[in-house]
């Protein structure tokens, strides 16, 4: 867990940086949030000896305050936050017994019950009364869509940062950096990353790939798909959870593929424009069924 | 209204057709299932804990349906939650008698506590018997005892055993313990047996059970732990109904046979034999009367060596005195002899000095006429001297006899004293 | 560097007596040996109370095709046939002797020059193995004549000597090769003459430079057939599966037994043993034995008479330290933990680890996350979290169906899981039952298959 929330960190000050007193103010509330709703439901519903110290509560935390707007009110982070660790953790055994992420279940929830609140980004830095805009996967769904007068920032923000959005949509190049920090670390393995980041290149290119859409071009849009939105931090921080992914490498390759698929098809013929999030909590659920039918490769076995 | 309308004709449609497909269904797939099945299996508890040994109680009811028709009884069939009333109620859907099935518990047969089966090591693995006694022979020095890490617990799921942490042994809650065999098939060591309840026909409850399945030699086991079976075959040599074997070092009732009368248990000398309450009185009484016996043997054994002793003391004093005057008869009659001998030679030799006194004399006279008062004169002097050396050397003899008859006496004496403490 | 491909975890290696020569440890008073020291049935005793024995006299023969004959490691009185504690503290039988003086059998020879010329015949070799008492030295003290007669429709390509000695601590096979190079080369061309190949390997880990050395430059002198091959320092390195898989890069297949991919799998130690036992007509009295420990005074590696007190061994190095936790026969991963010091030195006994207080105690056990860093380390391609779940639960039938069979017991599942789940302890309560299973179930396909032959062949 430490591991994780190291590798977060260059994300997390860039994105204070970024979007200054919210991120902090935002992070802090999810974070404290998950903690103390861990700890009360532990000691009081449970009644086992609080876990917190295996800092997976924090964690949680963190990655709900990387998928909501910086100037989110606090009391809806606090709902989030419950929804994450009641239903998406504890509901479910607590720790390693989970189905689904739990910050996602939180985020999701919070998308569908504050649909408002959720799809105003911020494009400064600040918490109270700052400006709002589109992301760009929201520009591409409209540009798509047909609508006129959209233009895009350059690809070089995209990667960099410094997009509207939520805090964890903004750098994949920090992102990118925690992963490669996990991977020497061996927190993480190489199979999720790159095949869900492949797989959604590939339905990019795709999927955007041959229509033509006015005032931008193709390859424009795909890198800014591939760029933006959730896909990093998904693809390296979200879907490598160890409780919610499958168990060995051929699993692993299959389940990165499907879920870099689902998201493409979500953002690009979704209601939705960011389908990251959903991408994983469906393939969440399919995570047992993996683990029963793809076996790792054995030793000695010899193939007809 | 249309749109009413139409959602009402979709959803009805729609559900006709799903209760069609159902109807269908059900009639292609039926299953025939005999109606006393479902019938018995009403009368069953419902929990589904496999105690009697089928899957669940529709397993039982099945069996119990099966039985009657292969045996016209319901056999050995028993429902170990629902007891003997449950049984009666299924014998009388079935139409069957009842049988009568002996009411059975759990018995652990391990009775090395804390105290007296000392711990020689520290196990720091899993908390669980299967793997402990699979990783290494135990923590104390018996190899077939209890290993108190409750898998027997685990395995009950009618709350009916605990492990004691006083005693680090599982206790059975005779309440509550139907006789599943969940707890014996859970213990690795199988020290669980599941005996009769109560070996006796009274309404109180006698059970008497060997506990300790220590197969080791006699010394080992006890060594291992105080209490231990030794197999020195005791409780067998008491029983009167033939319900005790010994066999590899340790004893075993066979709960047929044994009629809980209590005698084992007051023989045997570790403790290993355990019974109920109801036992234990006659077992107090018996051990009660077996120290009185006890008690009595010893003061009569006490007496008995006592007078022993005393008419050994007797004798030894008689064979003293005995001894004594034979002694003192011995001495004396050595001194009359020495005493008549002395006076012989005395005689003798006064005699002999006498004679050849008068043969000088008168040789003396005869030849020498005036030497004879010189003569006469030495030889009165040598007469006189002969005499006093004659009477000295009688005096010493009686004084040798004396002091020999004093000394005898001193010796008789002495022996007199020496035996005369050894009578006291 | 070559090394297995799948799985496989990085213990710590320390060891700590690798600089350590070989001592001779001095001849007790008394020795008890066990008539079960090796894998298979146990040895029947062949001596009674008051029979004199001298060093090498059969004191045990074989209670079984997988058996094998035991020696008297002493020359003395035999004082009783009785029961001994072994390493986990059971009663096994053993025959106790009396030592007096250090008489050997006349015809062992007991030079130290080299003999090189083999004159055996290969069925000579096969029985004067047997003969001698050999076993696998590793460990498993698998009878080795009975390794030797591999089934028809194997077809033998190679020997591998297994000079990996992977368990961290243990330094007998290294100091071993120090000191007897072109013994061990004997040996191996022993074994090939045996199985009637002409090649050989001797798999080395790196950690171990200067046998690497050593050995190759023996063999180069004199025994060309015979090729060292280093390998990365990995963890079941020294398992007979993983070592055929580094060598040569064949899979055993499951259920099937190595000879089937041609190579022949013997540890250090008994082709060592087996060069003695050809060569020198000596049977299997004495190995070397590692005596180590972190608090240890003196880690050593004795020659130890088969029969020896374990506590004399540890004496001889400097005593249980203070600090002393756990006292283990064999390595720290797929070692036993002894509950005292009662037992005596067995065949397959390579070291004595006394593992610090604080390194030996087990950490509280948390969830499973399904990390699945298990997974990743087992080399056999199993998924050990839910082996385990499937064992503890007594769900026999998915255990079989995740190939429980195939768990070659290493341990590197529950070393590298960090909820400190006790993995390997659970796996190895469902692996007899499974495999108790299979075997009941070809046997009654057997008994079905015949009835249908003897029905066919009535009609």
């Amino acid at each position: 867990m430490l591991q994780v929330i190291i590798a977060l960190c260059p994300a997390l000050l860039w994105s204070f940086y970024q979007f200054g007193l919210g991120a902090i103010i935002v992070t802090l509330t999810s974070v404290c949030a998950c903690v103390l709703f861990e700890f009360l439901i532990q000691k009081f519903v449970l009644k086992v000896t609080p876990s917190i110290c295996d800092l997976s509560a924090v964690l949680t935390g963190l990655l709900l305050a990387f998928n909501v707007p910086s100037n989110l009110p606090i009391w809806i982070i606090i709902i989030g936050a419950l929804v994450a660790i009641g239903i998406g953790k504890m509901s479910f055994g607590g720790l390693g017994q989970n189905i689904f992420n739990p910050a996602l279940v939180g985020r999701v929830f919070l998308l569908v019950a504050y649909p408002v609140q959720m799809t105003t980004w911020p494009v400064e830095a600040g918490y109270f009364d700052v400006a709002t805009g589109a992301t760009p996967l929201a520009l591409i769904t409209q540009m798509v869509n047909g609508v006129d007068g959209v233009t895009l920032e350059s690809l070089g923000e995209a990667f960099l940062g410094s997009t509207a959005g939520s805090m964890g949509e903004d750098s994949a190049l920090l992102l990118l950096l925690g992963g490669l920090y996990m991977l020497y670390k061996k927190t993480i393995t190489w199979e999720i990353p790159v095949s869900t980041l492949a797989s959604a290149f590939v339905f990019a290119c795709l999927f955007y790939g041959f229509e033509d859409i006015p005032g931008v071009s193709n390859w424009s849009i795909i890198m800014q798909q591939f760029l933006g939105g959730g896909l990093f931090l998904g693809a390296i921080f979200m879907a490598t959870d160890y409780v919610t992914s499958p168990m060995n490498p051929r699993s692993q390759l299959i389940y990165g593929v499907c879920i870099g698929f689902l998201t493409m098809v979500i953002r690009r013929y979704g209601a939705y424009p960011e389908g990251m999030s959903f991408a994983i909590l469906i393939m969440n659920a399919f995570v047992p069924l993996l683990n029963s039918y793809v076996k790792p490769k054995r030793f000695g076995v010899v193939k007809k | 209204m249309n749109v009413i309308l139409l959602a009402l004709g979709v959803l009805g449609v729609l559900g006709a057709i799903g209760s069609l497909v159902l109807y269908f269904v059900s009639k292609k797939f039926y299953v025939y299932e005999d109606p006393r099945v479902g019938q018995v299996e009403e009368v069953l508890p419902g929990a589904n804990c496999g105690g009697c040994g089928f899957p669940g109680c529709h397993g039982m009811a099945d069996a119990c349906v099966k039985e009657k028709d292969a045996s016209n009884s319901l056999g050995s069939l028993l429902c170990p939650v629902g007891g003997a009333d449950c049984m009666a109620k299924v014998a009388g859907i079935l139409g069957v008698e009842a049988g009568a099935a002996e009411p059975k518990l759990a018995v652990v047969r391990c009775n090395g506590n804390l105290e007296c089966r000392p711990k020689l090591s520290t196990y720091d693995g899993v908390k669980s018997c299967a793997v402990a006694a699979s990783t290494f022979a135990g923590e104390t020095g018996c190899a077939f005892g209890c290993l108190g890490l409750g898998d027997c617990v685990k395995a009950c799921t009618f709350d009916a055993i605990h492990m004691n942490p006083a005693t680090g042994l599982p206790e059975v809650d005779e309440e509550k313990c139907v006789a599943c065999g969940a707890c014996a098939k859970a213990c690795p060591k199988l020290v669980i047996e599941i005996r009769k309840k109560n070996a006796a026909k009274t309404p109180a409850v006698k059970r008497v059970w060997v506990s300790c399945i220590n197969k080791d030699k006699g010394a080992v086991a006890r060594k291992a732990c105080s209490s231990a079976c030794i197999g020195c075959g005791k409780c067998q040599k008491t029983c009167k109904f033939d319900a005790i074997t010994v066999v590899n070092n340790v004893a075993y009732i066979d709960p047929e046979k044994c009629k809980a009368c209590g005698m084992c248990v007051a023989e045997c000398p570790t403790g290993a034999i355990h019974c109920t309450a109801a036992v234990q009185t006659v077992v107090e009484k018996l051990k009660a009367k077996k120290a009185a016996d006890a008690a009595k043997a010893k003061e009569e054994a006490a007496k008995k060596a006592a007078e022993a002793a005393a008419a050994k003391a007797e004798a030894a004093k008689k064979a003293a005195e005995d001894a004594a005057a034979k002694a003192v008869d011995a001495v004396a009659s050595k001194v009359e002899a020495t005493k008549k001998a002395a006076e012989g030679a005395a005689a003798k030799a006064a005699d002999v000095v006498a004679s050849k006194v008068e043969a000088t004399k008168k040789a003396a006279e005869g030849v020498a006429a005036k030497a004879a008062d010189a003569v006469a004169s030495k030889v009165e002097g040598v007469a006189a001297k002969a005499t006093e050396t004659a009477a000295k050397a009688a005096e010493a003899t009686a004084k040798a006899a004396e002091t020999a008859a004093k000394k005898v006496e001193e010796v008789a004496t002495k022996v007199a004293e020496t035996v005369a403490p050894k009578e006291k | 560097m070559k090394t297995f491909k799948l799985g496989g975890v990085h213990p710590a290696a320390n060891k700590l007596s690798d600089k350590a020569p070989i001592e001779v440890a001095a001849v007790p008073v008394v020795v008890a040996i066990p008539m079960a020291q090796n894998l298979g049935a146990p040895s029947k005793a062949i001596v009674a109370k008051g029979d004199k024995v001298k060093v090498g006299t059969p004191i045990g023969e074989p209670g079984g095709f997988v058996s094998s004959f035991v020696h008297s490691s002493v020359s003395g009185t035999v004082d009783k046939v009785d029961v001994v504690e072994d390493a986990t503290g059971k009663k096994v039988p053993a025959v106790f002797i009396k030592v007096e003086g250090d008489e050997w059998l006349e015809n062992i020879d007991r030079s130290t020059d080299i003999k090189r010329e083999i004159t055996l015949t290969k069925e000579e070799i096969i029985a004067k193995v047997k003969e001698m008492g050999i076993v696998g030295m590793g460990g498993a003290t698998f009878p080795t004549q009975v390794k030797l007669m591999p089934p028809p429709t194997a077809k033998p390509q190679c020997v591998i000597i297994n000079a990996v000695e992977c368990e961290p601590y243990l330094t007998s096979d290294h100091s071993l090769m120090l000191a007897h190079p072109e013994e061990i080369c004997i040996g191996v061309q022993i074994l090939e003459k045996a199985m009637g190949v002409k090649k050989a390997y001797i798999g080395i880990e790196a950690n171990k430079p200067d046998a690497i050395k050593l050995m190759t430059e023996t063999a180069k002198k004199g025994y060309p057939e015979i090729e060292v091959v280093p390998l990365q320092l990995k963890y079941p390195q020294g398992g007979e599966k993983q070592l055929i898989n580094a060598v040569i890069g064949a899979e055993v297949p499951s259920g099937g037994l190595p000879i089937a991919t041609g190579a022949l799998v013997q540890n250090v130690g008994t082709a060592f043993a087996v060069y003695e036992a050809v060569q020198k007509n000596k049977p299997l009295i004495e190995r070397v034995v590692t005596v180590t420990g972190k608090s240890v005074a003196k880690p050593s590696n004795f020659l130890a008479r088969i029969g020896v007190p374990i506590q004399q061994l540890i004496d001889a190095a400097g005593g249980i330290p203070e600090d002393a936790g756990k006292i283990i026969s064999g390595g720290p991963m797929m070692g036993k933990a002894m509950p005292n010091t009662n037992s005596y030195m067995v065949k397959g006994c390579s070291g004595i680890l006394i593992m610090k207080n604080d390194d030996a105690r087990r950490k509280e056990a948390s969830p499973c996350i399904r990390c699945a860093k298990c997974v990743h380390a087992c080399p056999m391609g199993l998924q050990p979290n839910f082996l385990a779940k499937y064992a503890e639960k007594n769900m026999l039938d998915k255990c079989e169906e995740e190939r429980i069979y195939d768990c070659i017991e290493c341990g590197s599942c529950s070393f590298s899981c960090p909820a400190n789940r006790p993995l390997l302890d659970w796996i190895r309560q469902g692996k007899p039952k499974v495999m108790g299973i299979l075997r009941a179930r070809a046997a009654e396909a057997k008994a079905k298959a015949e009835a249908a032959k003897a029905a066919a062949a009535a009609k």
